[in-house]
């Protein structure tokens, strides 16, 4: 780890002043990822702007029933919130799926968005990795990749994001509320905040330099719509998700009114699956249906030498999230 | 110092008795202090710097950036580092010439004031190679491939008996299968690290060594660094496991020496967690051809097992893993062998049960494979086929109990039989069964015993604690030889200036340190029994050394034998496996401690889950070196991976073993459970994996074809 | 201090000298890089004037001389150096001790009485012999801490059934929610099954979420 200068900001306009004069600084929140890149010599940031103190702790109701997260809430206390819970059980399952109680303390609901991929070629300073080094080539694509992605991969990258919030926030529709500095706000959806890897895999979201998350904003949940977050491991816990479904389902009178489903691990963003659920729109969730919307949306799947398993992985977990809520929904026709 | 032992009738029930642990108190408050937890005066760090190719040379170290950080007192290179002595384990001979025989072979070591400045001066060194082309991967016939003198533990690499092909072709069942286990890593808790401190001015070096056995640790140092053994102290109060990772000194440690010597300060060196992989060393992945020929009745006739294995460049290490199948089952013809080939890679080494544990994963799941094939109650086919004598060597049995154990373990779990699997939901779930041995081995020791005037006692042997509970046993075994209340005895342990004691491994700990404990002690009683009216001022001693008694040859085998029986739950939505029930069943001699025997054997049944479910390490074809470096890529079990496990064992009477008539039971646990709960997971899914671990992926892809039982397994 | 390709000399077995030896910090000014920081550790104030690439973990380790908190990956990845930051549990590895000005510590050693009775977990853990080598068991202890009371606070974990999910009030702690709740602290000894019965023993305690730090501070 190189030496640092250290600059505790109280205000987003004093963090915002702080990075622009320290060039190539790094925002400081919980910092469970940013800290562990700066050991393995992947982030090496002349300055940290910690915005831990930052008044952004809050989740506040918003008129209509969302809920606005602040950037500063913790992993535990999201996934504990009762509202959260009543509301947005996936999002909570999702959180509690990840990382560790210890860890889930210190991450933060920005920074989680933030996080890394954990490509074993990114995190090793002596491998090529377009991510890390652009133009220095991919050591994953023909290394070893049981664990990489197998939807909207690029010749330059093959990287999953790794946060599970992420894909049920994806599934959520919410949005990322961030803070350009000199006053000036912008808000994206989560499903475009991050990107595909395309030719600059170096740019995990659409985040400018210097701008810092202040929020993520749920919509308001339609009543009697149903969630599940389900995730696949190695091991019980403690442990990457090897691929993950998000799913929100809004039935009426056994048709799908309106059906969200996302997918994590199989891409370098959460993969909301439009195909599908444009297919699933109006249908009644049979299993056939279900499996033919889902079957839809993978056959857009590259899957690489070592890695086609997660095709069927993803789609089952599609299928039997969509049928236990459809369950829990009431009778399907 | 332990709770509960004044509650005990210590003078004849304490061989044996639930003593709690007795450094329990240290190591629940935080008092314990490992290795890097020194704190002398001015110590410094040290940090090394790994090779980043994988085959070639060292062709220039730029140091200056790194020399011109603050704090940084020095960065040792191939070019300037001291030279060594001699040493028989070229793993050790660090910074002695430009070759780099693996990816991870340490090139260059900094030492800095601080940890955060040893890290950052490592960083900034800058190596340039020479790289030439490398081979890491393993497979059957590959060109390289030579059958070795000896195998691990100085067995014959090559064993045959009568015709076993002929025998095989001629019999009316056939299983011909191969298996593989992939490298796996010991991972103990606490990463190798030694704080070393030379003092120049008394020509003496002090090092504190998170190590399996110090005595062996000042012997290496003493020939690296060519100071005489009675100028070098090793300490090892508290180790943070080991599971053969620390039974000879590692790189660590000799760096530490060199830092220290270079720097004139105490340093300290632990090894970053992404090192290990590379430096410490791995259980070296088998590729497994097993054949068993068997009549109608499940009689055997035939038994090979042929084990393929990789070592490293620079040192020949031979995973002995077809030994066990020249214990377990009687087969008139039989051949077991073993195939290395030296590739560019990390050099494998011990890990818990080296040997036993893959190759038992292999032979029992082949005689399960072979009990499907005959329509056949696993537990009774292996009934049948136990052995009255050693099979390899004619010997009998000091004491085998594998069948007591298979019947107990089978009452206690609720065996089904050959019953079809349950389903639950999308859950498949089913049980396996798998034997389990371990040799006895015992090294020589030696221990003394002292009485002071106040009617305590101290007992001294360089045993090391690496989490087995050795303290608290020794304790017991001195208690019970002096015929005195447990609390009254203190043991000394840890220390290379005590006598001299063999590594914690090879389960051999305490019946090698307890053999001379008992006789230091009997020596001492019979001293006492001699003495009349008060001891003098500096008490009554007596020593022992077991070097006769322990290399004494036994015209008995002797072996530790168990039964695992496994319970599992396979998800057919997305092809994860996990461990419902885990019960084991030992025979292991007399248990001296059943407390801390409880927690060796679940604990090693729970690195035997962690084989068959979530470890493996696979190396790059591309870059040479392990994929998986840390523990978020490396995925030893959590907490939520294991079940309620219990082990349990038979009453064991063998006289011909040791005086408290134990056999070792460190890692026993670990052989045999990656059989049963592979072997459970055939039965809940109807599939038969030949490739650990069974991750979600390959039992998934397994689910998502066509059933593969019966297939193939059987001729 | 680029070396050529010669095959190295012989050196005498002492070191010898490191040759000259710049000392000017590059990068970011002196003064800097470093931190005045307030900690309170085990109901102790430290005033500590760190490199700000110090992490919790290394204060307590390197400079306060607490060592029970255990380094065993760096990385967030094991659970060894789990204490509690401001009554939570955190992996004290990953945070940087100059962003905890004025932060409340409890390490292992905080956690008996001041008088040396031991904590609920401690005995608890003896008892059910829940460790064998020892390395994670501060961290597990602190871990146990921390679990217990985000139950009792009523924290959902990932086992937690789905009705339950929306339940409110302290959470029921069977052998599995105690098993997911710990699963952030790797133990390679495998004493697992010990440490959930010592858990789940120490849990009915409700003197278990209260530490000896707390009665110093």
């Amino acid at each position: 780890m190189k030496p640092f200068a250290y600059v505790r900001a109280t205000t987003l306009e004093e963090a915002a002043d702080a990075y622009a004069a320290h060039p190539g600084s790094r925002y400081l929140a919980g910092g469970t990822n940013l800290v562990d890149l700066m050991k393995l010599g992947i982030e090496a940031p002349g300055a940290l702007i910690d915005i831990s103190r930052l008044p952004m702790e809050e989740i506040g109701e918003l008129p209509g029933g969302g809920l606005r997260v602040g950037a500063n809430v913790r992993n535990s206390d999201l996934a504990a919130d009762p509202r959260v819970r009543e509301r947005y059980p996936l999002l909570s399952q999702a959180l509690l799926s990840g990382a560790s109680g210890q860890l889930r303390n210190v991450a933060t609901t920005g920074g989680n968005l933030l996080q890394r991929t954990r490509c074993g070629y990114f995190q090793d300073l002596s491998k090529p990795c377009n991510k890390r080094e652009p133009g220095s080539g991919c050591g994953a694509r023909e290394g070893i990749h049981r664990d990489h992605a197998v939807l909207g991969h690029s010749e330059q990258c093959i990287a999953t994001q790794p946060s599970d919030m992420a894909v049920a926030l994806a599934a959520l529709d919410a949005e990322v509320e961030l803070y350009g500095g000199g006053g000036t706000t912008r808000t994206v959806a989560v499903t475009e905040f991050h990107r595909l890897p395309g030719d600059h895999p170096e740019q995990d979201t659409v985040i400018r330099p210097g701008e810092i998350i202040t929020a993520v904003v749920l919509p308001a949940a339609a009543p009697g719509a149903v969630s599940l977050y389900r995730k696949a491991r190695e091991r019980t816990s403690y442990a990457f998700a090897l691929a993950s479904v998000a799913v929100l389902l809004d039935l009426d009178d056994g048709r799908v009114r309106r059906v969200a489903l996302a997918f994590g691990g199989l891409a370098h963003r959460p993969w909301r699956a439009t195909t599908a659920e444009a297919r699933l729109t109006g249908a009644a969730p049979q299993p056939d249906t279900v499996r033919a919307a889902v079957e839809a949306e993978l056959a857009q799947a590259r899957p690489l030498r070592d890695n086609a398993y997660k095709v069927p992985l993803a789609r089952n977990l599609a299928c039997q999230a969509i049928a236990a809520l459809a369950h829990s929904a009431g009778p399907v026709p | 110092m332990s709770p509960t032992s004044t509650t005990l009738d210590t003078t004849t029930s304490v061989l044996g008795a639930p003593v709690p642990r007795r450094e329990g108190r240290e190591k629940v408050t935080g008092a314990a202090r490992y290795a890097a937890e020194q704190h002398l005066p001015r110590r410094a760090h040290a940090w090394p710097v790994p090779a980043t190719v994988a085959r070639g040379r060292v062709t220039a170290v730029d140091t200056a950036a790194a020399l011109a950080l603050p704090g940084v007192l020095g960065v040792l290179t191939p070019y300037d580092a001291p030279r060594l002595g001699p040493s028989d384990d070229p793993t050790l001979q660090l910074l002695q010439d430009l070759r780099v025989p693996h990816r991870g072979w340490y090139v260059a070591l900094a030492i800095a004031d601080t940890l955060e400045q040893a890290r950052a001066a490592a960083d900034a060194v800058r190596v340039t190679y020479e790289a030439e082309p490398h081979d890491v991967t393993l497979r059957e016939g590959h060109p390289g491939l030579y059958t070795p003198e000896q195998a691990n533990g100085g067995y014959p690499a090559h064993r045959e008996q009568g015709d076993p092909d002929a025998a095989f072709a001629a019999a009316p069942v056939r299983v011909d299968v191969v298996y593989s286990v992939p490298p796996l890593h010991n991972h103990a808790m606490e990463p190798h690290a030694a704080t070393a401190d030379w003092d120049a001015g008394s020509g003496h070096l002090t090092v504190y060594d998170s190590c399996q056995g110090t005595t062996v640790v000042r012997s290496v140092l003493a020939g690296l660094f060519e100071l005489p053994e009675d100028r070098i102290t090793v300490l090892s109060e508290h180790v943070g496991g080991g599971f053969g990772s620390k039974g000879t000194p590692r790189p660590h440690v000799v760096l530490a020496v060199m830092a220290t010597r270079h720097c004139g300060r105490p340093v300290t060196l632990a090894l970053p967690r992404q090192h290990m992989a590379a430096v410490v060393g791995h259980r070296a992945p088998t590729l497994h051809h097993v054949r068993l020929g068997a009549r109608p009745d499940g009689t055997l006739t035939s038994l090979t097992h042929e084990v393929t294995t990789h070592t490293s460049q620079i040192r020949e290490f031979v995973e002995q893993a077809a030994v066990p199948a020249r214990v377990m089952y009687a087969a008139p013809d039989n051949r077991t062998t073993h195939r290395v080939t030296a590739l560019d890679v990390p050099t494998p080494s011990w890990m818990r049960a080296p040997g036993e544990t893959p190759g038992m994963y292999a032979l029992e799941s082949a005689m399960d494979e072979l009990a499907d094939a005959l329509g056949m109650d696993p537990v009774e086919l292996r009934v049948r086929n136990d052995a009255a004598t050693e099979p390899d060597s004619g010997r009998p049995f000091s004491s085998r109990h594998l069948v007591e154990c298979l019947r107990d373990g089978a009452r206690r779990f609720g065996w089904p039989g050959r019953r079809p699997p349950r389903h639950e939901g999308p859950l498949l779930i089913g049980a396996g069964v798998a034997a389990a041995t371990y040799p006895v081995y015992i090294a020589p020791a030696g221990a003394r015993a002292h009485a002071r005037p106040d009617g305590s006692y101290l007992v001294e042997v360089n045993a090391t604690d690496i989490g087995t509970g050795a303290r608290t046993v020794l304790s017991q075994i001195a208690a019970d030889a002096l015929g005195v209340p447990l609390d009254s005895v203190s043991v000394a342990i840890g220390n290379s200036s005590l006598p001299a004691g063999p590594v914690a491994g090879g389960s051999t700990g305490t019946a090698s340190w307890g053999w001379a404990v008992h006789d230091a002690c009997s020596a001492l009683t019979d001293r006492l029994a001699g003495h009349h009216g008060p001891l003098p001022a500096a008490g009554l001693s007596a020593s022992a050394d077991t070097t006769q008694s322990a290399k004494q040859k036994s015209p008995y085998a002797r072996h530790a034998f168990g039964a695992h029986f496994a319970e599992v739950q396979a998800d057919t939505v997305t092809g994860e496996v996990r461990v419902r029930r885990l019960l084991g069943v030992f025979a292991a001699g007399h248990i001296l401690n059943p407390r801390t025997a409880r927690s060796q054997l679940v604990g090693g049944m729970v690195m035997g889950l962690g084989m068959a479910l979530t470890e493996h390490s696979a190396l790059d074809p591309a870059f040479g070196d392990f994929a998986e470096r840390d523990l978020a890529a490396y995925h030893v079990p959590a907490n939520a991976d294991v079940p309620a496990i219990e082990a349990h064992w038979i009453d064991e009477h063998d006289k011909h073993l040791n005086p408290m008539g134990s056999k070792g039971i460190g890692e026993i646990g670990i052989v045999g459970t990656a059989a049963a709960i592979g072997n459970a997971v055939c039965q809940a899914t109807g599939r038969r994996f030949r490739e650990l671990p069974l991750t979600p992926d390959r039992v998934l892809a397994a689910l998502e074809g066509e059933p593969t039982t019966a297939a193939g397994a059987a001729g | 201090m680029a070396h050529a390709t010669d095959p190295p000399a012989p050196r005498p077995a002492h070191g010898g000298d490191p040759g000259p030896a710049p000392r000017t910090p590059q990068g970011t000014a002196a003064g800097q890089a470093r931190s005045r920081v307030t900690l309170r550790v085990n109901g102790a104030p430290h005033d500590l004037d760190l490199d700000n690439r110090v992490t919790l973990l290394d204060a307590l380790r390197e400079h306060l001389d607490l060592t029970g908190a255990k380094k065993g990956c760096d990385h967030g990845q094991c659970g060894a150096c789990t204490v509690l930051v401001d009554g939570r549990r955190a992996n004290s590895c990953l945070l940087l001790t100059v962003a905890l000005d004025g932060c409340e510590i409890t390490t292992v050693e905080g956690l008996a009485a001041p008088d040396g009775a031991l904590h609920p977990l401690q005995r608890s853990f003896i008892e059910h012999d829940a460790f064998q080598c020892g390395y994670c068991t501060p961290g597990q202890l602190c871990s146990a801490v921390g679990a217990l009371r985000e139950a009792a606070a009523g924290h959902p974990s990932h086992v937690t059934a789905a009705p339950a999910l929306s339940a409110s009030g302290p959470a029921v702690l069977t052998a599995e929610e105690i098993s997911e709740r710990l699963s952030g602290n790797l133990c390679r000894c495998g004493a697992y099954p010990a440490i959930v019965r010592a858990v789940a023993e120490a849990g009915t305690d409700t003197a278990a979420t209260t530490t000896g730090a707390d009665v110093i501070a």
